[in-house]
């Protein structure tokens, strides 16, 4: 069976139609069917509407994302019960400790991101995967870092995502693959994606299925959820009867 | 040929460069095609290092893997 590929963090600056219109039609030339663009919680319709049809027109499925970076546990815990239903998919840019914990034991957080550098900021240890693997959060590893950074920098970076890879492994997390680009020329195809992760001890099937399988399986499963049909895990309406 | 072994260098030392069994073998200047040859333990590798190559002669450059195999018939044919 033909493997299709999924690219779910691909950085879009609204301002740019002409640059967000490239940068879909480069990633439908890539070889990836399905995109995730983080969206800001303001965003209004239009923009989503927009971003959609330029999606569909290019024949790549569009799934709204969004970032947030909490500064607390109950900061995160608000913006969940707000902005959960609205998006498809959620990620949390964990930048501390507390956040970081907090969003691997709630259900409702799909994707864990650890952006920083500084490997005393990157808080996916043991004690996070055994929280994350009760749930269902993802660890999402950014690309885009390993191709800009240069040097010690890269030599850390690569440090603690084979540390986080190897952790994610024995837990038994899904580890899900992304761009993060915002530049054409920083964009890769599926498999190059998944060859860079050969660069911290993936080995190729696993690669691959970061990149096709992992992020299908979240999206699967979250537009189960907010379809109008869903009423709890493993169940769904599939006819409705007749009001007496 | 020399963004290539610049980023294998840079990311697997000197030592990782000369396991991995380099070598041009052609390179179509028009189309922007080569055909580069890897021993199969560093296959894995070398993909990685082209991949993270993003910068060639000075100018930005992207190199892709059209296709991987063992013998050049083959590799010409799919190619083409």
């Amino acid at each position: 069976m033909k493997r299709i590929f999924a690219d779910l963090h691909l950085r879009v600056t609204f301002r740019d139609q002409q640059l967000t219109q490239r940068l879909i039609s480069k990633a439908a030339r890539l070889g990836y069917s399905q995109v995730a663009i983080p969206l800001s919680p303001k965003s209004s319709p239009d923009e989503l509407t927009k971003l959609r049809k330029t999606c569909q027109d290019l024949g790549v499925d569009f799934v709204s994302r969004v970032d947030f970076y909490p500064k607390s546990e109950a900061d995160l815990t608000r913006f969940l019960r707000k902005f959960r239903r609205l998006f498809e998919v959620v990620c949390v840019l964990c930048d501390n400790k507390e956040v970081a914990r907090q969003a691997a034991k709630d259900r409702r957080v799909d994707l864990l991101n650890f952006s920083s550098l500084d490997h005393r900021k990157r808080f996916f240890d043991r004690a996070e995967a055994e929280l994350a693997c009760g749930c269902l959060a993802a660890l999402e590893i950014d690309i885009k870092p390993l191709l800009i950074l240069e040097g010690p920098p890269r030599v850390r970076l690569l440090m603690s995502l084979r540390r986080e890879a190897s952790v994610a492994r024995e837990f038994g997390i899904p580890l899900i693959i992304s761009s993060g680009v915002s530049e054409e020329r920083l964009m890769r195809s599926p498999k190059d994606e998944a060859s860079l992760a050969y660069l911290f001890g993936l080995d190729e099937s696993a690669a691959l299925e970061s990149v096709s399988e992992a992020p299908f399986e979240i999206v699967k499963r979250n537009r189960e959820k907010l379809s109008s049909r869903f009423v709890a895990p493993g169940i769904t309406v599939v006819k409705e009867g007749k009001r007496l | 040929m020399d963004a290539v072994w610049g980023s294998v260098t840079r990311l697997y030392g000197e030592v990782g460069a000369s396991q991995a069994g380099l070598s041009l073998i052609d390179f179509d200047v028009e189309r922007g095609v080569a055909v580069v040859k890897v021993s199969l333990a560093s296959l894995n590798m070398v993909r990685a290092c082209l991949a993270a190559v993003t910068c060639a002669s000075g100018r930005e450059t992207v190199l892709r893997v059209l296709s991987v195999s063992g013998t050049l018939k083959a590799l010409f044919s799919n190619v083409r």
